[in-house]
């Protein structure tokens, strides 16, 4: 869903922690130009608390305009004004993200530790609800990328939870 | 000293034996006193969704407990119950309502010297908590946090203290493996009821209940 025909945002977010390879690989050049070339207009990063600052560029010159900022209360906002989003693998954001039925690339961030994370947006990339990526190859990815292959994300509730623990506690079925 | 080695014994393994019947007397008006441990981020966001679709008269009073470090969760837990509350406007009374952090045993990146200290504070700490709160029901879904808390209330069952329901929900981040808490209190048996978001998951671990996605 495009918001006006002309303006298509990208929006990019690294979430509470920092991910400088993510920014640098969505402001490469090879990147940047894919994203003009499929009608996007507009690049907008949530950095964190990383340190690498992308130029900001306006795109008057019928370019890919590029914008930057380190933390937002009103992330949903963003996801929700975006044609295509961007993400870090934490659970938080991918969720977020597939309950406003947007389209999502997310890029794992290999220098964790504990990276666990991938697991999540493997299963969900198998599902097609989403792209998974790293920083080095979220250009082949976007070069792959049909939109019109996603399998919009049907979201769960805890009702199967509850219904477990009302048993085991002795309460009768509502 | 012999006997109350077997004596013990015997208690663990009839708690863990009681895992599969119902540890209360029915009644259908009852409620219980319910401990909340929030994870942080998507660990208290998957909580949140759960309490939602719970009935909130039945787990009622509430305690809610995250990291000394974390400042959203308790946040977050305070504008969810402000929404119920709105909902409902005739319920509010606020002793039912509590928010508590608690001291984790280790930061990241912290010497294992210092963690000797701050662990034993943090054990003193959960252990206060605990004696004060006594929870009746345990709702956890990870990370450590909940650890400390899970074991006294273990302890608390063998010795008789008090008797609770331990009931944890392995994170939806966790497709293949699961976290580092979720095992010790699915191997220990000290959860009562253990939840998992992947069938790949309940494959390899068959006393977890699969209950898909709670996002």
């Amino acid at each position: 869903m495009e918001n006006d025909g002309k303006r298509r945002l990208v929006f990019v977010t690294v979430g509470t922690t920092s991910f400088d390879a993510l920014v640098k690989a969505v402001v490469s050049q090879n990147v940047k130009d894919e994203l003009h070339k499929r009608g996007y207009t507009h690049l907008l990063i949530q950095m964190g608390r990383g340190t690498y600052s992308p130029t900001k560029c306006d795109g008057e010159d019928g370019s890919l305009s590029v914008d930057y900022f380190t933390f937002s209360s009103s992330i949903a906002d963003y996801i929700r004004s975006a044609s295509l989003v961007i993400s870090h693998a934490g659970s938080g954001s991918i969720f977020e993200t597939l309950k406003l039925g947007k389209p999502l690339i997310v890029v794992v961030n290999e220098d964790l530790m504990d990276n666990h994370q991938c697991e999540l947006a493997e299963e969900l990339e198998e599902r097609k609800h989403l792209y998974c990526a790293r920083p080095l190859t979220l250009h082949q990815t976007l070069m792959k990328m049909e939109l019109e292959s996603l399998v919009r994300y049907t979201p769960g509730d805890g009702t199967p939870v509850a219904k477990i623990i009302d048993r085991f506690l002795g309460f009768p079925d509502d | 000293m012999l006997s109350l080695v077997i004596v013990l014994v015997v208690r663990v393994v009839y708690v863990v034996m009681y895992q599969c019947g119902k540890p209360f007397p029915k009644g259908a008006s009852r409620s219980f006193t319910t401990l909340i441990v929030l994870g942080s981020g998507g660990h208290t966001a998957e909580m949140l969704s759960l309490l939602s679709v719970l009935r909130m008269d039945r787990f009622t009073p509430r305690f809610y407990i995250a990291a000394a470090t974390d400042n959203m969760s308790l946040h977050k837990a305070r504008s969810f119950e402000h929404s119920l509350a709105d909902d409902k406007p005739a319920v509010k009374e606020d002793s039912s309502l509590q928010y508590t952090q608690i001291y984790r045993s280790r930061e990241v990146g912290q010497s294992y010297v210092t963690s000797v200290w701050t662990t034993i504070l943090a054990t003193l700490h959960a252990l206060w908590l605990m004696i004060r709160i006594r929870p009746q029901v345990i709702l956890c879904n990870g990370p450590g946090t909940c650890i400390p808390l899970c074991l006294i209330a273990f302890l608390f069952k063998v010795l008789g203290i008090r008797w609770s329901s331990i009931f944890y929900v392995e994170s939806v981040a966790r497709v293949k493996k699961l976290s580092l808490s979720g095992l010790l209190l699915y191997k220990l048996r000290i959860a009562d009821q253990f939840f998992v978001q992947w069938p790949q998951l309940q494959n390899k671990y068959p006393r977890a209940h699969y209950v898909g996605c709670l996002m």
